[in-house]
This record gives structure tokens, sequence and C-alpha cells, in this order.
């Protein structure tokens, strides 16, 4: 028995679809499904995470609504996914954060603006929030005392989702040792970066109707590799401080200012595609419930981004002050907020897929037990 | 918004692989084309969206076929399935043609894959779509959109006015009311009568009503009955139709693929009096597939139960619904409403006459029955592992036989022996030119494609004369 109903309807699913196999050639979901004849939680979890949501299958079943088999395998994937989410959260008390996640989010986000404007009010005087400081950040707040706190919140944000990799590992039944296996991992990584699975099939997904797009696709990149570019910036950044002893502010040609635009760029055309996408998205492949996740996450990457470039081009002026306080609450609520919202999706899928890739090849050599 | 005030150049009724085949190749001659689909845009495409593969000649493996298969050994299986009930002609052309079928439908959208797990005996001779029918039908659907072609859902043709073979308009019924449609040459490409159980009854008698339709509810051969009216010669036998034994749980219509049961050589099948009634190991399974329709269609109240037990569970393809589980024999009729003294002692005469033989699923192997009046020749072995598990089964019909008669270029002839001035047939609809009796998988979507590709043409130019 399962879990939960969601469950139970994806076993139902996933039954159906095994005595069909139409959709085998669409993604990784259905030939991972096949090496399988019965389907417990781990099972449907690890599916649930292999599927990237492309509604191809959606669109080519012959069985879904208004069919009586109401078969809606993108659907019910992403709420047993995001049941997932919540199952795996470190520590489980926090698991309910994924509730209502959107609004908690928010709310995490204001509150840390609101202390870092307070905290830079406190401790200096309000004047100097408004002042003119020709680009330097630490006279708001010395360089070691903003390591500390978002070293912590970063620090604290790893432990969290490495507890979680580790419930989620457990959960599926996979052992340690795959994650050691180097052929699976590369290949994992290969299939993540390119986004493979979110093709239909070959053709792009299919998001607002059976017209294939490859939109989402290329939005997440720009979102994905935004995100990759900005972190490096920020890597770089601690380094040359800590490193060569060359302290921030840096000249726009400087590599982390050049990383930073250009991921901060990729990180405001990306969530703003992906938001678009998402209005446009046929609403019966939409799981409501966990609209509010996806959409707060979209926000905060956009408003991590948006603050960041803000600042960098608004550095020299009085705005300075406000707009530090600013990204930096916005930051580190992303960072706290990690392990409870959307920005998870990554690690199971990219973990999923490590699994996928294994299995495929077990499948391509035959060794597989296929029904 | 469809204008149905507009004169267009081509006509097609239906929306399955044949009609939007037949629609994409008359626009691709120019012609204005109007599509005629009597379900709503869910159900397009009639049991075109339930296939999965197509069977098309090949002279070299390809990425997605794993060896060749050339026309002569084509032709050689259709010989076989259907007995010699066959246009040799026509039959030849249409092999010839699906060589090129295989580019063609690529470049109108459609994506093929190696064969599906569980079905490998099909890799070579049968291209399989990505995704199934529905998928292909998509890829059809936006080809003729992104080409003008005008599509109407929930149109269904209520009449034809033909003069002397010589189409002028058709009355559709629509939500909104009925309509007149005028336009230069008509492609009928509506399916067969599978859905229409009066006509059934007509062959079957009241038995007919416990038939499960595998595909859509909207074929049900109201075209085919008009084409006869005005003349239109008929081909194929009334009678026949593919019939499969299907999971008796199965929806009234579109149960498709899912609810078939290939477990029937693994166990005994019996009727509701507890009784066989056939050799359930005559032969391998998809050369036997295609009879059990009709052996249980033969049954009092058209049902029968498929028996085996926990040795045999994991060796076919699971289906839909899960079979009816029991720890013992008794248990079991319990549960599917037998009588328990009958079920008993059929199967312990049925495992006192099985003989010691090695078991060997892939092929005919030395297990078989001694001394019961139907014998199991293959694959017998003793139902006597709980727990022990039952499908209930019905009859599910797949499609007819009867249709129009139709010439090389798709273009229906006349019962006086004259070829019609403009009215063309694709798909299963004239299925019967070519496949008098029999099936061969994959050989609809190959009628459907070629004659249609044909059909279009043929129309777009006669239209344009
Ligand atoms: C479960 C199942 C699986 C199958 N699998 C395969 C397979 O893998 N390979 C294969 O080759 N064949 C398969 N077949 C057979 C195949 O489906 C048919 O041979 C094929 O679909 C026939 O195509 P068609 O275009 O002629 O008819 P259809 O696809 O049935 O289309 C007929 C169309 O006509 C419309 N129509 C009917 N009457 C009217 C009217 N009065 N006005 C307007 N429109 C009307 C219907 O709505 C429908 O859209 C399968 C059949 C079934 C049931
Ligand atoms: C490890 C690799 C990753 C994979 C395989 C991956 C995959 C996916 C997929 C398939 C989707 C679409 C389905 C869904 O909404 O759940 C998605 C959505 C999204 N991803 Fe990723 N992702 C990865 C990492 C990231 C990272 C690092 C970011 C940015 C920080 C990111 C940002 C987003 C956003 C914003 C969405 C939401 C789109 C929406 O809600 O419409 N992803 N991801
Ligand atoms: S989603 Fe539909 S078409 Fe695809 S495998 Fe499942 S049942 Fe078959
Ligand atoms: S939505 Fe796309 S990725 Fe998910 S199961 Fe369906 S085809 Fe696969």
């Amino acid at each position: 028995m399962h879990a939960t109903n969601t469950l139970a309807e994806a076993d139902r699913l996933m039954t159906l679809c095994n005595s069909c196999r139409y959709c085998e050639g669409l993604c990784a979901v259905f030939p991972a499904m096949e090496m399988r004849r019965e389907f417990l939680d781990g099972d449907l979890n690890y599916l649930a995470n292999l599927c990237h949501s492309c509604g191809a299958c959606y669109h080519d079943c012959q069985f879904s609504p208004p069919h009586e088999f109401n078969m809606n395998v993108p659907k019910v994937m992403a709420q047993v996914r995001a049941e997932s989410y919540a199952a795996y959260a470190w520590p489980s008390a926090f698991a309910p954060m994924f509730e209502k996640n959107g609004l908690k989010i928010s709310l995490i986000a204001a509150l840390s603006v609101a202390v870092f404007i307070a905290g830079f009010v406190a401790w200096h005087d309000p004047a100097a929030l408004f002042g003119q400081h020709a680009g330097n950040f630490y006279r708001l707040m010395p360089h070691n005392t903003m390591v500390v706190i978002f070293g912590a919140a970063f620090l604290y944000a790893i432990i969290a989702m490495i507890m979680g990799i580790r419930n989620f590992w457990k959960n599926i039944g996979e052992p340690a040792s795959t994650l050691t296996q180097g052929g699976s991992l590369w290949q994992a990584m290969k299939d993540a970066s390119t986004l493979r699975y979110l093709d239909g099939g070959g053709v792009g997904c299919m998001n607002d109707s059976e017209r294939p797009t490859d939109n989402r696709r290329r939005y997440h990149h720009f979102t994905f590799y935004g995100f990759m570019l900005c972190f490096a910036s920020t890597s770089i950044a601690t380094l040359y401080h800590y490193v060569l002893g060359k302290q921030a502010p840096y000249a726009w040609y400087d590599l982390p200012v050049l990383l930073g635009t250009i991921g901060g760029i990729g990180l405001i055309i990306g969530p703003i595609g992906l938001l678009m996408a998402k209005r446009e998205r046929d609403p019966m492949l939409v799981d409501e419930s966990r609209k509010g996740m996806d959409v707060a996450f979209l926000v905060m990457l956009l408003a991590t981004s948006a603050t960041g470039l803000a600042l960098l081009v608004l550095r020299d002026t009085s705005a300075m002050g406000l707009l530090l306080s600013a990204h930096l609450g916005v930051v580190f609520a992303l960072f706290v907020s990690m392990p409870y919202g959307k920005f998870v999706h990554g690690i199971y899928r990219f973990l999923a897929l490590v699994r996928y890739a294994k299995e495929k090849r077990m499948i391509e050599s035959g060794e597989a037990g296929t029904a | 918004m469809v204008d149905f005030s507009k004169r267009y150049d081509v006509l097609v009724i239906g929306g399955g692989n044949a009609a939007l085949c037949a629609a994409i190749s008359a626009a691709r001659e120019g012609a204005s084309v109007l599509v005629l689909e009597a379900a709503p845009k869910f159900y397009r495409g009639g049991n075109t969206r339930h296939t999965r593969n197509m069977r098309c000649a090949h002279d070299a493996a390809t990425d997605t076929l794993s060896g060749p298969y050339s026309e002569e050994e084509f032709f050689d299986d259709l010989l076989r399935v259907t007995g010699g009930n066959t246009n040799e002609d026509l039959a030849r052309m249409m092999i010839h043609e699906s060589k090129d079928m295989l580019d063609w439908i690529v470049q109108q959208g459609v994506r093929f894959q190696p064969s599906l797990g569980g079905t490998l005996s099909l890799g070579r001779t049968n291209s399989f779509f990505l995704g199934g029918g529905r998928a292909m039908l998509n890829a059809l659907y936006l080809t003729a959109e992104d080409l003008g072609v005008a599509i109407a859902y929930e149109a269904e043709v209520i009449g034809l006015d033909v003069e002397n073979g010589m189409f002028l308009g058709a009355k559709v019924k629509r939500p909104e009311g009925e309509t007149y449609v005028r336009a230069g040459a008509l492609v009928t490409a509506s399916g067969g009568f599978e859905a229409n159980k009066e006509w059934l009854e007509e062959s079957w008698g009241p038995a007919a009503k416990n038939f499960l339709i595998r595909g859509t509810r909207f074929n049900r051969g109201t075209v085919l009955k008009m084409l006869g009216a005005a003349g239109v010669d008929q081909i194929g036998d009334p009678t026949q139709c593919h019939a499969v034994a299907i999971d008796a749980r199965a929806p009234e219509y579109d149960g498709g693929i899912i609810t078939r049961l290939d477990c029937v050589v693994f166990g005994v099948v019996v009727n509701k009096h507890c009784e066989r009634f056939y050799d359930e190991g005559e032969d391998v399974w998809p050369k036997r597939y295609a009879i059990w329709g009709r052996l249980v269609a033969g049954q009092p109240d058209q049902i029968a139960y498929i028996i085996f037990d926990a040795s045999s569970l994991e060796l076919f393809m699971p289906s839909c619904f899960p079979p009816i589980k029991a720890d013992s024999i008794r248990e079991l009729a319990g549960k599917l409403e037998l009588d328990a003294d009958a079920l008993e002692k059929t199967l312990g005469e049925f495992n006192a006459a099985v003989k010691p033989g090695t078991f060997d699923h892939t092929q005919l192997d030395d297990c078989r029955t001694q001394g019961l009046a139907i014998e199991k020749t293959h694959w017998a072995r003793k139902i006597e592992k709980a727990p022990f598990y039952a499908y209930p089964v019905r009859p599910g019909i797949t499609f007819t036989y009867l249709g129009v008669r139709v010439n090389h270029q798709s273009r229906m002839m006349m019962a006086d022996g004259k070829p019609s001035a403009n009215m063309f047939a694709a798909g299963e609809i004239m299925a019967g030119n070519v496949l008098g009796k029999g099936y061969a998988a994959g050989i609809g979507m190959t009628i459907g494609s070629v004659f249609g590709r044909i059909a279009g043409r043929e129309a777009a130019t006669n239209a344009r004369n």
C-alpha cells in the first residue's frame, strides 16, 4: 500500500503505462518504469524526479482526460515530486515549509531585507544608509561580518541538502556505491546540463498545446547557467579577497564583475521566460497546489539578479545603501530557504539521472529484468 | 473558424491516418482542403489514435528497423495472412509505395523509434511511432494546419450528394446545426463500421450486444452505407471482422491496446459453464490471438475466463487490469461467480491429462495433454501452484472488412464497373481491396498512408481539371 493518495494514483498510472509503453521513446521515465512490474513508494518517487514535466506524454496519450482512464502523467508526477521534497526535508520538522511555500518564502525574504536595513541603520547613523560610498559595500558591512553571516547560511543550506540527499537515496533503495560510479555521474551531468529529457523525445516540450517548442529548455539554460555564473563570480571574488588580497569594488572588466553581469542578465531573462511559459502552460498539466513554490523560486531568482545588477549600476549613488540591504536580504533568504523550496528539484533530478544512467546501461546490455 | 460556405477543391471525410495523409498530400498539390471529423478534438483520429506501428518494405536496416524487409517478403506475408484473398496488382503497388512511405511520413513530422519493449518480433518489419498513434496524428495535424488545411471537429457527414458517380456536396451535422458543403472532389477516409452494433448484429445476431469496441465510437460506417446507396461497388465480406479476446472489464469503447491479454497460452480458457472450448496451445500467440475474439463470441453470453497459476504470472506483458486472484480454485470460482465444483472438475481433469515435458514458452514445446476431448497441444502445465489467477474476457472488435472498391488511383469504382468521376477512398474503408481477410500487424496504417497519399494527390489533380 502507498503512503499517500497521490502515490496510489501514480502507481495506477505507471501500471497502465507498463501495459501500453507507447511513450517509451519520449524520456527516461518510461524505460525506467518498464524495468519494474510493481511500483513501491520509492520507485514512484524516483520516477517522479526523473520526469522533466515536458508534457509530451499527456498530449500523446490516447487515454488522457476526458478518457475515463484519466491518464495525466505530467501532473501526477509533479504532485508526487512536490510531496517527495517535503518527505525528504531535513530536519523533518521543517517539512511543512513546503505547504504554502510561496507565502513562506516571501515572508522570509521580506523579513531578511528588513533586518538588513534595520541592521545598517542600527550600526551606523541612519544617514550612512543614504550616503555615497563610491561603491564600497564594506563601509556598510565589514567584509568579515558578511562572510560569517553568509558562510553560516550557506553551510546550513548545504548540510540540510546533504541530509535530504541521504533521505532520497535511501527511499529509492539505491546502494550508495552507485554515487561513486564515474560513468553514471558523468552521464547524469551531461543529461542535466543539456536538460536532455525536457524535449518531448526530440521536438521540444509541449507546454501550452501539442505544438512543441524548446522555450522552456532555453529559458532554463539562461536561468541555470546565469545562476552558475553568479555563483562563480562570488566564489572568485572570495578568492580575490583572501588569496590575492584584492578588495572590492572591482572594475567593470574584472572577472567577478564580468561573470556576475553576464550571469545576472541570464538570471533576468531566464526566470522571466520561465514565468511567461508558466502563464501559458496548459492548466491540465499544472499541479495548482504547488504553483506558489515554483513562482516564489522564480521571483527569488529574479529578485537576486535584479537587485544585484541594480547595485552594480547604482553603486556610486546614494541608493547604494538600500540596494545593498535588498540584495543581501534576498540572497540570504535564497540561501536559507534553498533546502525548503523549488531549488531542491535540481538536486533530486540530478540524483535520479545518476541512477537512471546506471539502469540505462543495464537495459542496453540486456541485464534489466523487463517484464 | 472553418468557412463552410466556400467551395473547396477537396473534401476529406474522416480524421485518422488515411484522412490526414490525403489532406496533406492534396494541400501539397496546391488544393484547398476541408477535413470533416465527426469526433471532438480530443478523440480525433478514430482508430489511428490507438496504433503503434506501420509495416513498410525496406531494403536495409535503419536506425529504427533491425533488418531489411523486401517487397517480395512483404507480399508473401500478405498472401499468407489473407489466404490469397487480395487484389494482387493493388497489393504489389501498395507494397512498392510503402518503401517511400518511411521517408514521406517522416517529412510530415512523424517520428519513429525502434520496436517497443515486449514487441521484439516486429522489430525488423514494423516501424514504431515515437509516442504512439496519437503522437503520430498530432504531427500530421500540425503539418496539415501549417499547410492551410481547414479542419472541422464535431462535424459528422450525414448525407452525400452523388449524381452518376459524381460527388457534388455533403450534408454535415455540427453542434451549431446542419450545413451543406460543396467540393470539387471527395476523399472518404471514415473507417469501418465496427462501432455500429446494430450493423454488427446483422451478421452476429444478439451476441454483438456483448462485444467491446477496442477503438473509437465514431466509426459507424454511415458513409460506407451512403456510398453503397450511391452506386459505389462494395468489396469485402460484410459478415467478417477482426476480433480478439480482451479484458471483459474494459470500457465499451476506446479501451485500446492496454486491454489485450497475452496469457491464453499459459493457462486454460473456460466458458461460463467452466468448460474448455479450444486448444489454448495450438500455435504461438502472434499466430493465434486473432481467433480468440471469434471463439469467445461463440460462447454463452460471450464471456470466458483465462485461468492460470503463480508459475505463469510473470511470463507475459502486464495488462491494465490486475488479474483476479485467489488461494484456491474454489475461492477463484466464487470470485468469478462460477460453479466451484464444475471448475474444480475441469481443472482436475486437465491436470490429470498433462504429460511430462520440458516447458519453453519461447517455442512450440513438448508439454501437452493426452486424453481430453479438447487437448492442449503445447505449453500444457498443471495448474496447481497457488495463488491462482483469472482474467475474464470478451470479444473486442478491432475493425471490419467491408469496404468500397478502388483502382490504382484510389478512385472509387462504381457497381457498373466505371470509375467514379471525382470520388476517392483511403484507409480502412477500402482495406478490403488488399486485405480480404486476416491481418498482419501494422498493415492498417500502411493501407491508410499509401492510399491516403495517392487519393489526396489524385483528388487534387481531379479538382483542378
Ligand atoms: C487498439 C487498436 C490498435 C491498433 N494498432 C494498429 C497498429 O499498431 N498498426 C496498424 O497498422 N493498425 C493498427 N490498428 C488498426 C488501425 O487502427 C486502422 O487500420 C487504421 O486506424 C485505419 O485508419 P483510417 O484512417 O482508415 O481510420 P480511422 O483512423 O479509424 O479514422 C476514421 C475517421 O473517420 C471519422 N468518421 C467516421 N465516420 C464519420 C462521418 N460520418 N463523418 C465524419 N467523420 C467520420 C472518425 O471519427 C475517424 O476520425 C489498431 C486498431 C485498434 C483498434
Ligand atoms: C541539476 C540540474 C537541474 C535540472 C536537471 C533541472 C531541471 C529542471 C526541469 C526539468 C524543470 C521543469 C519542470 C519543473 O518545473 O519542475 C526545472 C524548472 C526550473 N528550474 Fe531547474 N534544473 C536543474 C537545476 C536548476 C538550477 C541550479 C536552477 C537555478 C538556480 C534552476 C532553476 C529552475 C527554475 C527557476 C525552474 C522553474 C520553472 C517553472 O516553474 O516553470 N534549475 N528544472
Ligand atoms: S501515457 Fe498513455 S500512451 Fe503513454 S505509455 Fe502511458 S498509457 Fe501509454
Ligand atoms: S512529462 Fe515528459 S518527462 Fe515527464 S513522463 Fe511525460 S514525457 Fe516523460
